[in-house]
């Protein structure tokens, strides 16, 4: 890690504004850095989709677990632990044969991270959020995913502190699958909305 | 404020291009701007309200031109100043020069896994009833206050529907700039996309936004 530092110290002036802002707070005591290895270790290996996918699979599986993900998400996502920052006040929003759930900010970057991890680039990035309330089709196409002219589209503006995951429609051909295989099918993008899950092979 | 954050409808920024097996960091400094900006905030000074508000008041062009990592390092550097913190002086050093102000607390490595899994909630109990239920009609106000708000423009003066009454949330307008969180109703609001985007809009599309009640009137 320190390896890391003292090669982007030398090369990109951003990374040196970091470290020295990371320094002057370390001799202040206002920061402990060993903090933050914490905080980057957790996102970088413990929080991520792979939380979401284990929601949707099981809410696949699971009628009564679906119909309490709709009422309650925040409840229902906390009694399998993956409550925390940025996913305190859970929206579960289902994929149906006639609409499809988008979610967007496009005042900022809010995303459940809690069950998605850390947002990517293009999550953040202006050109998703200024296209995906005007334009989600389009968008939608940049992601190789075409819909039919008539399937409805409902995009969630992620304004307030609620967060959204989207429950894609459970593939064809995977009656009696266990959660663990149905997870494997279940993408971050499917839960942003920006894919749908992947067929089965 | 009409800020560069107020990007729903704008034009001319390009495609989306998503990154294939993207990893959670292009640099080994993104990682550290993530801890920093985390435990800094940790220290209680401010709130996510203000770290808002302190993004969206970059310039304009330097906000359009800095990734999101840049953005939050930018607005955490004016958030630790405006709090006493770090100076000009300490930043122009590239190390400690100044007194800092004294921190409500500071993270610890060993309580971190703990105040993630907390997080930081934002309902609140609200004393009045609400004063919309699922089915009615409304209409957002139309405004252009010069401070922090989280109705945006394309969504201000348009005819929608009530789809759900939510909780009473933390009022971000007025917790932004530290005059209290005076929590009020929210509401998931949704848009016919001809309400918004009137002439040639997608037929099929319909836009939903969370409103406190304060943004919203009868119609």
């Amino acid at each position: 890690m320190s390896h890391d530092h003292d090669h982007d110290n030398e090369l990109d002036p951003f990374a040196a504004r970091v470290r020295a802002l990371e320094t002057i707070l370390t001799q202040k005591g206002l920061i402990d850095p060993a903090a933050i290895d914490v905080i980057v270790d957790t996102y970088e290996t413990k929080i991520g989709p792979r939380n979401g996918a284990r929601v949707v699979a099981k809410a696949w599986s699971d009628p009564a677990y679906a119909d309490w993900l709709k009422r309650d998400a925040t409840a229902a996502i906390e009694s399998l632990s993956y409550s925390g920052r940025q996913g305190e006040h859970m929206q579960a929003v289902f994929n149906t044969e006639d609409t499809h759930n988008l979610v967007v900010c496009t005042l900022c970057s809010c995303y459940p991270w809690s069950v998605l991890g850390l947002p990517p680039v293009w999550y953040k990035a202006p050109p998703y959020r200024s296209r995906a309330v005007i334009d989600p089709r389009g968008v939608l196409e940049e992601f190789g995913l075409t819909l039919p002219a008539d399937k409805k589209i409902r995009v969630w503006d992620s304004t307030a502190e609620l967060r959204y995951l989207v429950v894609p429609m459970r593939p064809e051909g995977t009656e009696g699958w266990s959660e663990e295989r149905l997870a494997e099918l279940v993408s971050r993008d499917a839960m942003i909305g920006t894919g749908l899950a992947r067929q089965p092979a | 404020m009409n800020g560069p954050q107020d990007l729903g409808g704008q034009m001319g920024f390009g495609p989306v291009a998503p990154e294939k097996d993207e990893p959670y960091f292009h640099a080994a400094w993104e990682r550290r701007a993530l801890g920093v900006t985390l435990t800094a905030g940790a220290m209680g000074a401010w709130n996510i309200d203000e770290s808002r508000h302190a993004r969206e008041s970059l310039h304009p062009a330097d906000y359009y031109a800095s990734s999101y990592y840049q953005i939050w390092i930018k607005a955490l550097e004016i958030l630790l100043k405006r709090h006493g913190f770090v100076t000009q002086r300490d930043l122009a050093a590239g190390e400690a020069i100044d007194p800092a102000a004294a921190p409500k607390r500071v993270l610890k490595a060993e309580n971190v896994p703990g105040v993630l899994a907390k997080g930081g909630p934002c309902d609140r109990p609200v004393a009045t009833a609400a004063r919309f239920k699922a089915g009615d009609p409304v209409r957002t106000k139309n405004f252009n206050p010069t401070g922090h708000t989280r109705l945006p423009r394309y969504a201000r003066g348009k005819r929608g529907v009530i789809e759900a009454v939510r909780d009473g949330f933390v009022f971000p307008d007025s917790n932004a700039h530290g005059h209290g969180e005076n929590p009020q109703w929210v509401y998931t609001v949704v848009f016919e996309g001809s309400e918004i985007w009137g002439e040639g809009a997608d037929p099929a599309l319909s836009v939903s936004i969370d409103a406190w009640e304060s943004y919203l009137e009868p119609a």
